[in-house]
């Protein structure tokens, strides 16, 4: 799925790639024109919002914090890796390559200029409004600085991935569902030869059949939910039917190679010393609290595990842009059916504005496309977005984190791995200090202070700090900035 | 009917100051009650960089306040048990430094006076300074090293306080929000309406910070507190390469300004934790939360000319907050003569967490009846005349007590990170 603003520091490979030999184009600056259109991030919804807009005569930046385009979903092996058929791992590869191919031609024609390794750490709104980027690691000084000015902005900055801790997350060998497919698709490499795939979302699913075909032993799919919640909507599911086929391909994929899924249960526990060796998984009942008694042992060498996606919307809400809940509990950006946030001048497509996967975010990212170069959304697209929206919200609900789940804490449990947080330090800020809130769980114990600013511990730590109300956290900078490209900004 | 309130007191906010205001009721022998709408430390107290400073004040009222309070976070931190340590606090004295000879010499005269009143200040020659600071900027012209101010990790500080007052009496009622001050026949306060009930007390305590009028407003009376914001820079961990509360000389002009505009001088400081905090930007733009990217230009150039060498470090976030100001930059503090049983312990604007203490105890000596260690006189909420243009309250934060986000809309109101920026010390004019 597309992360393309996110730093996650478990993933083995991150979108800075050393080399940024572009086969699409000629890797743009930003210079001072000001564009119809900047879309920030270059995923499915980006992507296909980019070329929209510039077929129908926009002059469009697409910025990406990755050196190629495609986005976390879409990603594809280094070129000097010389991977033959980049395609046997993707099951979306035709429509991104349809994609990629109108970008080079547009690139090409210089109707849109694509701005690659731009990370936009803020936006600054107005009849213009100004996207402030730092330019890859390699660029520290004052000199790796740009502004992107344009008079409407696209944001399809995707989704990063949500971790809920357990003791032994930290082992090595534990990664990430998305991290371990990443590793796969970009770096042709396995986190491990016999790896069990845990927590909840389909996800899970896409991942166990890719780590399957590229020939890792699979002993076990860990779902922590029943599916009950999707068999309850069944006009929903009737609806969606290529969905059904692709649960269905996986699910063929996963029966062929003798996988076994289990639902209703979570891996508990990882055991290893140096590297993870097994894992204890347990039965869940329907709050997700371990059932006394079924525990039981799996050897491995790897665990892959994930529980759904946030979307990274801190660019707009740190603008004021109207959030809503999605029922998994996250937080998305309100648009209207125009695709419209509620701040004038900023679309949202994609993840940002819900989880719903790759063809939902084409399908709103031409929708949006459509919407700014003030042409009509075609009704078969319209309804395509809102059936896929439906599937999604469904999803959402069946695979929302039950709130039993920090049962399998322990006090030693690190929860934020930058600062280093245990469960118990939460605990005591809740109980005897005060917190109520993640905000306030943060300022008394740090978690959530570190490198990732909470992505990776903040659903967690929201969770065991009693929640609270409906809240974006607060990323004032969207990612690290140097210093010196601060002092350099021009005068105001 | 006779009934007996089943408090003497209840405290609104559960900042810092509200904090130390159920802190040491209790410790005067009071039933107090503390009520929020949102968690401890929700409003500006949690934004505020923890600067327990006596260096920028001038001597007067608050320069006698922040000697107090100086001393009183000193005793709390070696009361034992650990309190000091688990509020980090850190007696590592502050460095003012000029760059050139006039502001050398104005910082002589503005030492030579703080002497006088009780401060100690040591002149340190420009040749000197990197005795103490190692990675100060070479050139500059001298500075003078105050050894009383200190540091506390501002958030923890007043959870730790609410828990001591919990543990000796106090009832915390947390995200519970005020909506009414009730008041007899006569005009005195008799206590709270809440969101959940009703608190009976015969005295309010207002500490409801940059929210402090809209409580008075309840309370019928008017206080004119404006926020006034702020941004922090945070940046990546690092050694210790800043030991001292550094800032500027001009600091200490742009904390005595009253202008809306906006002022920066760059206020830096290590942390225990590793990263450097550095502010101070100053502007009176209501409860706008927006980052202000000018802003941030103008704090890492000031940052890195007094250091340089934070020119080649990352900014890993930041975070802003809105400091309670009132238009002569005291804050407000004790009984309002205008409502009997209404006391008020707010407008400290940046320098809330240095003279919570000294604004706790005040108080507990009035409420008690018995002479206050200093004279208040000077805060008292009836000195302004009528209520300024727009009145208190300004922007979008009404309501009481440190505030709650007003729902899924995180645009208005507070939210995370809200509160007062830095510079807890602050001086007049």
């Amino acid at each position: 799925m597309p992360t393309s603003q996110s730093e996650r520091p478990e993933s083995p490979e991150s979108p800075e790639s050393p080399e940024s030999s572009e086969a699409l184009g000629p890797v743009g600056r930003a210079g001072g024109e000001v564009y119809d259109l900047a879309v920030v991030g270059a995923g499915p919804a980006g992507l296909a919002a980019a070329v929209t807009a510039a077929e129908l005569g926009l002059r469009c930046a697409l910025v990406d914090a990755g050196p190629r385009p495609g986005g976390q979903y879409y990603r594809h092996p280094a070129p000097g890796l010389g991977a033959a058929r980049p395609e046997r791992l993707h099951h979306g590869w035709a429509a991104f390559a349809r994609l990629s191919g109108r970008l080079k031609a547009h690139t090409g024609a210089r109707r849109l200029d694509y701005l690659t390794d731009h990370h936009i750490w803020t936006m600054e709104r107005g009849e213009i409004w100004q996207l402030h980027a730092t330019l890859g690691s390699e660029w520290t000084g004052a000199a790796g600085r740009a502004v992107v000015r344009a008079r409407s902005v696209l944001l399809a900055t995707g989704a990063y991935e949500r971790q809920l801790p357990f003791p032994g997350w930290t082992l090595p060998g534990v990664v990430t569902a998305g991290g371990a497919q990443a590793m796969l698709k970009s770096g042709l490499v396995l986190p491990g030869r016999r790896i069990v795939v845990a927590g909840s979302g389909p996800l899970l699913l896409a991942a166990a059949s890719s780590l399957v075909s590229a020939g890792a032993e699979v002993p076990a799919v860990v779902e922590a939910t029943d599916y009950l919640h999707y068999a309850r909507s069944l006009a929903t599911l009737a609806a969606n039917p290529a969905k059904l086929v692709e649960g269905a391909r996986h699910g063929v994929t996963l029966l062929r190679h003798g996988v076994r899924l289990r639902r209703g249960s979570a891996v508990v526990e990882a055991h290893g010393t140096d590297r993870v060796t097994a894992v204890t998984v347990a039965r869940l009942d329907r709050d997700w609290r371990p059932v006394p008694g079924t525990a039981r042992r799996i050897a491995c060498d790897a665990l892959a595990v994930g529980h759904g996606l946030v979307p990274q919307i801190e660019l707009a809400t740190e603008l004021g842009a109207r959030i809503r809940r999605t029922p998994d509990g996250t937080v998305a950006l309100a648009v209207d059916d125009g695709l419209r946030t509620s701040l004038p001048g900023l679309w949202a497509a994609g993840e940002t504005c819900g989880v719903g996967g790759a063809d939902l975010a084409v399908a709103e990212g031409e929708s949006a496309a459509r919407v700014i170069a003030g042409r009509p959304v075609p009704a078969a697209l319209r309804a395509f977005r809102q059936r896929r929206r439906a599937f999604a919200e469904l999803m959402a609900a069946a695979h929302r984190p039950g709130p039993g789940w920090p049962q399998w804490l322990r006090a030693d449990t690190e929860v934020c791995r930058c600062e280093e947080v245990p469960a118990a330090r939460i605990r005591e800020a809740v109980t005897e200090l005060g917190a109520a809130d993640a905000r306030t769980v943060k300022l008394l114990t740090r978690a959530g202070m570190g490198w990732c600013q909470g992505r990776m511990c903040g659903p967690a730590v929201a969770c065991l700090s009693g929640g609270g109300p409906a809240r974006a956290d607060s990323r004032p900078l969207a990612r690290p900035v140097p210093l010196a490209q601060l002092a350099d900004l021009e005068p105001s | 009917m006779l009934t007996r309130s089943p408090h003497d007191v209840v405290v609104v906010g559960a900042g810092v100051v509200g904090a130390a205001c159920a802190y040491y009721a209790t410790l005067a022998g009071l039933s107090a009650a503390v009520v929020d709408r949102g968690p401890v430390a929700g409003g500006t107290t949690g934004a505020g960089e923890g600067n327990l400073l006596v260096s920028d004040k001038e001597p007067g009222p608050e320069l006698d306040l922040a000697l107090l309070s100086t001393r009183l976070w000193r005793e709390l931190a070696e009361s034992g048990d650990g309190f000091g340590e688990a509020i980090e606090y850190e007696p590592k004295g502050g460095l003012v430094v000029a760059s050139g000879q006039p502001g050398a010499d104005a910082l002589r005269a503005f030492a030579a006076a703080q002497r006088a009143a009780g401060v100690a200040a040591e002149e340190i020659a420009g040749d000197r300074l990197r005795e103490l600071e190692p990675h100060l900027a070479p050139g500059l012209a001298g500075g003078f090293h105050y050894p009383q101010d200190a540091q506390v990790q501002p958030a923890l500080a007043a959870a730790r306080l609410l828990r001591a007052a919990r543990l000796a009496g106090a009832e915390v009622r947390l995200g519970e929000t005020v909506t009414a001050v009730r008041t007899g026949r006569d005009g005195s306060v008799l206590g709270l309406t809440t969101d959940r009930g009703r608190i009976d007390a015969p005295a309010v305590v207002n500490a409801a910070g940059t929210w402090g009028g809209a409580l008075a407003e309840l309370a019928g009376v008017a206080l004119p507190v404006l926020p006034r914001r702020g941004f922090v820079l945070v940046t990546e961990p690092l050694p210790r390469i800043v030991r001292h509360k550094v800032y500027a000389a001009d600091y200490v002009a742009d904390v005595a300004s009253g202008s809306a505009g906006l002022q920066t001088s760059a206020v830096v400081e290590g942390t225990p934790a590793g990263p450097v905090l550095i502010g101070a930007s100053r502007e009176r733009v209501g409860f706008d939360r927006t980052l202000s990217v000018e802003v941030l230009r103008r704090l890492a150039g000031q940052a890195a000319a007094l250091f340089p060498v934070l020119a080649g470090v990352t900014v890993q976030r930041a975070y802003r907050g809105f400091r309670p100001y009132l238009p002569d930059h005291l804050p407000a503090i004790g009984a309002d003569p205008r409502r009997p049983g209404l006391y008020h312990a707010c407008g400290h604007e940046g320098a809330g967490i240095g003279l919570a203490p000294a604004t706790g105890l005040l108080i507990s000596r009035q409420l008690v009846g018995k002479q206050p260690e200093l004279d208040l006189t000077p805060f008292r909420a009836d000195r302004f005349a009528a209520a300024p243009d727009g009145g208190p309250g300004q922007g979008s934060g009404s309501g009481q007590g440190r505030g709650t986000a007003s729902g899924p809309d995180s645009g208005s109101g507070r939210g995370p990170e809200a509160g007062s920026g830095v510079g807890q010390g602050e001086r007049r004019d």
